[in-house]
């Protein structure tokens, strides 16, 4: 449906620019997906010269695979909980009051995404090394539980920002303790900006290489066995395997938290 | 039993607020500030050339080291080169994608749209980058492309070009700012989109009733107007393409980017001070690019 305030329509040149920009974008996916079933195991020949499911079983009996798969999982799942604790407190705090010093704890909750992860990812080497701890899980928790905290934090201050004061207002009017407004009138109006937030840190856990690298130690996480795999290639179809199943792990959760934030769904009440 | 907590805090707004933001600005400020100051003064250090040891005393001798050599100048020059011709070319394709969908897409149209951006964002990261080594390698998917049509010459006529090229796609410049083109596309798209949707409508009605060509209304009114998405979207692009090391180290040329030598340094060479200093260039660049922006008054229209 064209709507009438569009009084130029699109011509045939902008449109053919604007598909072929799309496709442009999602053309590199869809090659690695077909790669993940090629017979050629040797170079990246195009087109495959046949079809297999071979690689999934290959790539499903090997250990080091499942090892850095459990990894991954138990990494984001510890860092998603720390960062959602930590995330929604920062922005209860934040949402609407003001007071000294609010500006550069803002900053301070805008720069672990702002500043390059080689910079976040180097700090915390350099920081682990002062104060003498030896990396391993706990340092990538750490380092991902930063990132991931910004997340949460911007999806439910968003959100706090767009419940009217009223209701709080009216609430306490009615009667209730803060801790019954808290529980029966903000909660409900949050859950799902904390849900979707919950999910993309989850998802940008689970991918992250860059912080990563410089915080793992001789921990293996799923993006560092892919990395290594990228130079020092074992099975190069096993690779691109794992490549499909990193692209369906990361793509459940981040189309979860889009339906769950939908621009007709964030009004609240609806 | 948190209702008589709850009840004690109501009406208490400075201790209220105090207690929520400790923990997470303990945890920010412990864990990540202190990283960071650690890494200030690691870049303060000097590493002792005999014992290959870092002496913990305040120095300029790391930054010296990274202005006077010409290697080190060349890294940072190499990266900001390639961020400029990232940016400038992001600004580019990202503009006919964001003017559609923006401006001429109906609603169905335009939700298609914005998730088709943000699926292709939102994707692995590391799965991106590999994927585009499968299609730029000497048997991938471009090279069977331009062979389809008869135009591998073409291709290696572009790989022939001194520096940029290379043996194949996958190892030349050329390669790697494809990737980088398109690894960072979505960060211009989106809010380039954002800024063409508040460009009223009735502006550009105006500027045709008033004479103008499509092409002038362009240069004399969206675009002015689209600045501030155009400047949002260059500082990603921009920052990313500076800090990033898996790209140039998967895909490109033997030549060191910011990023990798960031890596090496700390890792191989066990040169933290040096790393240190390195991993500083990109802040200060994109603070000098920040101020750069707000002067040519990008945010203003903000």
């Amino acid at each position: 449906m064209r709507s009438r305030k569009n009084w130029q329509g699109a011509s045939l040149g902008q449109k053919l620019a604007a598909a072929a920009g799309l496709v442009f974008l999602h053309a590199p996916v869809w090659v690695i997906v077909l790669y993940a079933f090629t017979t050629e195991d040797r170079t990246y020949q195009f087109p495959p010269p046949g079809l297999t499911l071979h690689w999934f079983e290959v790539a499903f009996a090997r250990s080091d695979i499942w090892q850095a798969m459990r990894l991954s999982l138990v990494v984001a799942s510890v860092a998603t909980l720390l960062a959602i604790v930590l995330g929604t407190l920062a922005a209860f705090a934040m949402a609407r009051r003001s007071f000294p010093g609010k500006e550069s704890i803002t900053l301070l909750f805008v720069l672990p995404i702002a500043l390059p992860g080689i910079i976040t990812g180097l700090a915390l080497l350099a920081g682990i090394r002062a104060v003498g701890f030896e990396p391993g899980f706990w340092t990538i928790v750490a380092g991902h539980a930063t990132f991931c905290l910004v997340i949460v934090y911007n999806n439910v201050v968003a959100r706090l920002r767009r419940i009217p004061p009223s209701w709080v207002e009216a609430s306490m009017d009615l009667g209730a303790d803060g801790w019954q407004t808290f529980r029966l009138v903000l909660l409900p109006q949050i859950a799902t900006a904390l849900l979707a937030g919950g999910m993309l840190a989850f998802a940008l856990s689970f991918d992250e290489i860059i912080v990563t690298l410089f915080t793992a130690g001789h921990q293996q996480t799923l993006p560092i066995w892919f990395y290594s795999e990228l130079f020092r290639p074992r099975e190069r179809p096993v690779t691109n395997v794992v490549a499909v199943v990193v692209i369906l792990v990361t793509l459940a959760p981040i189309l979860l938290a889009y339906y769950l934030t939908r621009p007709d769904e964030q009004a609240p009440g609806g | 039993m948190l209702r008589p907590v709850s009840t004690f805090l109501h009406g208490r707004n400075a201790f209220y607020v105090s207690l929520l933001l400790l923990p997470p600005l303990l945890w920010l400020g412990t864990i990540y500030l202190g990283s960071l100051f650690a890494l200030l003064a690691q870049s303060f250090y000097a590493i002792d050339e005999f014992t290959a040891r870092i002496v913990p005393e305040l120095t300029l001798a790391t930054y010296r080291q990274l202005v006077t050599h010409p290697a080190n100048v060349d890294i940072v020059l190499r990266t900001l080169l390639m961020a400029v011709a990232v940016t400038v070319a992001c600004g580019i394709v990202a503009f006919p994608v964001a003017n559609y969908m923006a401006r001429h897409a109906g609603p169905k149209l335009k939700a298609f749209f914005y998730v088709g951006v943000m699926l292709p964002m939102w994707t692995s990261y590391l799965v991106k980058v590999y994927a585009w080594r499968l299609i730029l390698a000497k048997q991938g998917v471009v090279a069977w492309g331009f062979d389809t049509v008869g135009a591998t010459p073409l291709l290696d006529r572009a790989l022939e070009t001194p520096v940029i090229g290379g043996p194949s796609l996958a190892s030349s410049y050329i390669g790697m700012f494809i990737v980088f083109v398109y690894m960072w596309l979505p960060f211009m798209i989106l809010p380039l989109a954002a800024a063409l949707e508040r460009v009223p409508g009735s502006l550009l009605q105006a500027s045709s009733d008033l004479g103008a060509k499509p092409g002038q209304t362009f240069r004399n009114v969206v675009l002015p107007l689209a600045l501030p998405g155009l400047a949002a979207g260059s500082v990603f692009t921009f920052s990313l393409t500076l800090g990033d090391y898996i790209i140039p180290s998967v895909v490109g040329a033997p030549g060191y980017f910011i990023g990798m030598m960031v890596y090496q340094q700390q890792g191989t060479a066990g040169n933290m001070p040096l790393a240190a200093a390195f991993s500083v260039v990109p802040i200060v660049l994109i603070a000098l690019y920040l101020s750069l922006a707000r002067r040519l008054g990008a945010f203003d229209a903000l």
